[in-house]
């Protein structure tokens, strides 16, 4: 058991980058101060932490400092033992990074591109995103509970955000990427995440999103190549 | 562990030549399986469907996909001959860098190719530079990226490598000693080993490769 450490979380209310962190965290049992980062206007920790990107998420463990969910996500469990996020095996392993970079270039990357171009770029992105997601309803298929098995696991947590985000970008950008009727594994396995206890609670408010989501969409137009591009 | 591991890769491409290299870092052996990817084999299809892609790792009979993610499989799998570090603080180090070449410096550098008329292609380049400055910046104080011996970092920015053979035939100095002193001498440092070296692209083959790059741009243009 080490010693008291010092975790810090710098995060921005509404990015399901920071929100994997903190349910990985959460899962763990591990107690972290949580700043909040006014992305628009970036604190000087923010730049310094990350000089790189100047994003958040940001792990701070320690005195070091962490950028890029997916990099964080697998050091905490490395430093963390308890409740380990990814299997123990490693072509298991290899499955559940292989299927987390499918879906983050594949559905995330299209469902944000579809939700702020229009016209034909818009109906390229939405094709792409939907097929991704019958990959995705595939490997749902014949799960008893979640990715992880009988609890939340790494790939559940990277593609946790379609639970909550995807009917407010489905919204804000009238269109429609899973129909209900077609994806039933992946509607009953969203139905479970939310229920989690761990995840309850962690969501940001459904109508702030849609304002935010509404506006940003509105800024960043067609040059939507990654998140929150300030 | 001498069950069978088989490779299937391409000879001019980086990912590919990534996971060539790391197998024999870590000298495991292993079949390889040449693609012609304007012709692709049976096997290549049916062990990687989603992607179809190169490299593909084929191990007892499990495919695994995606260059960094076969990587870490070779690592977890073969614990001898490490190429990622032992703390995890590091390990996420090497990571967020793997990460940044593949999404950031490797974009960037294909924009210069695909770029239209001299304006862009120059900001495309400049875009590269402060990219590759970054990057450089992590060879401070150390001899490789993975610091005292070659490992996961300096297999991932193997691109840096795929320059030198630029400038052995054709004679383009892509990256100069002087804004990148510590990326030309890594690169030196490397070329030097012999594995290294049979894992990038030999001269007597440049020529064939700018063909092919050439039609990939054409192609991802159009």
């Amino acid at each position: 058991m080490a010693a008291k450490e010092e975790v810090k979380l710098l995060g921005f209310w509404v990015s399901p980058f920071v929100l994997r962190v903190e349910w990985a965290l959460k899962i763990k049992g591990v107690k972290y101060e949580y700043i909040e980062e006014d992305i628009f206007n970036k604190s000087t920790l923010l730049t310094e932490l990350n000089p790189v990107h100047k994003k958040v998420p940001v792990l701070v463990h320690d005195g070091k400092a962490i950028g890029e969910s997916f990099v964080i996500l697998e050091y905490v469990d490395e430093t963390w033992k308890q409740n380990p996020l990814l299997p123990q095996d490693p072509y298991q392993r290899a499955m559940a990074r292989f299927w987390a970079k499918f879906a983050e270039e594949k559905i995330f990357e299209g469902a944000w591109t579809a939700l702020c171009s229009q016209g034909e770029q818009k109906q390229k992105a939405l094709q792409q995103t939907r097929e991704a997601m019958e990959k995705i309803e595939e490997q749902l298929q014949g799960k008893q509970q979640f990715f992880g098995g009988e609890s939340i696991g790494y790939l559940d947590i990277i593609l946790g955000w379609i639970s909550h985000y995807l009917t407010v970008w489905e919204e804000v950008g009238s269109m429609e990427i899973i129909d209900p009727a077609k994806f039933p594994a992946t509607m009953a396995w969203i139905n479970r995440f939310l229920k989690h206890p761990v995840i309850q609670g962690t969501l940001p408010p459904r109508e702030k999103m849609l304002v935010y989501f509404h506006q940003r969409s509105k800024e960043l137009g067609s040059t939507s190549h990654g998140w929150l591009r300030v | 562990m001498a069950k069978e591991v088989k490779l299937f890769g391409m000879w001019a491409s980086p990912f590919s030549r990534r996971v060539e290299l790391a197998l024999k870092l870590k000298g495991i052996p292993y079949e390889y399986i040449e693609e012609d990817l304007s012709n692709k084999g049976p096997s290549l299809l049916k062990y990687n469907p989603i992607h179809k892609k190169v490299p593909l790792l084929v191990h007892e009979e499990k495919p695994v996909a995606e260059s960094l993610v076969i990587l870490e499989y070779l690592d977890e799998t073969w614990k001898h001959n490490p190429i990622l570090p032992q703390d995890p603080y590091e390990r996420a180090m090497a990571r967020f860098w793997g990460k940044f070449i593949d999404e950031k410096l490797l974009p960037t550098s294909a924009k210069v190719g695909l770029s239209k008329g001299k304006e862009e292609q120059e900001q495309a380049m400049e875009e590269v530079h402060d990219q590759l400055k970054i990057l450089e910046n992590e060879l401070k104080g150390k001899e490789f990226f993975s610091g005292n011996s070659i490992g996961y970092l300096d297999v991932v920015a193997n691109i840096l490598f795929w320059f030198r053979t630029e400038e052995e035939v054709g004679g383009l100095k892509v990256l100069s000693t002087e804004k990148f002193p510590m990326i030309c001498e890594w690169i030196e440092k490397l070329i030097k080993i012999d594995v290294v070296n049979e894992c990038r692209i030999p001269k007597e083959k440049y020529d064939d490769y700018v063909k092919l790059r050439q039609k990939a741009s054409k192609s991802a243009s159009s």
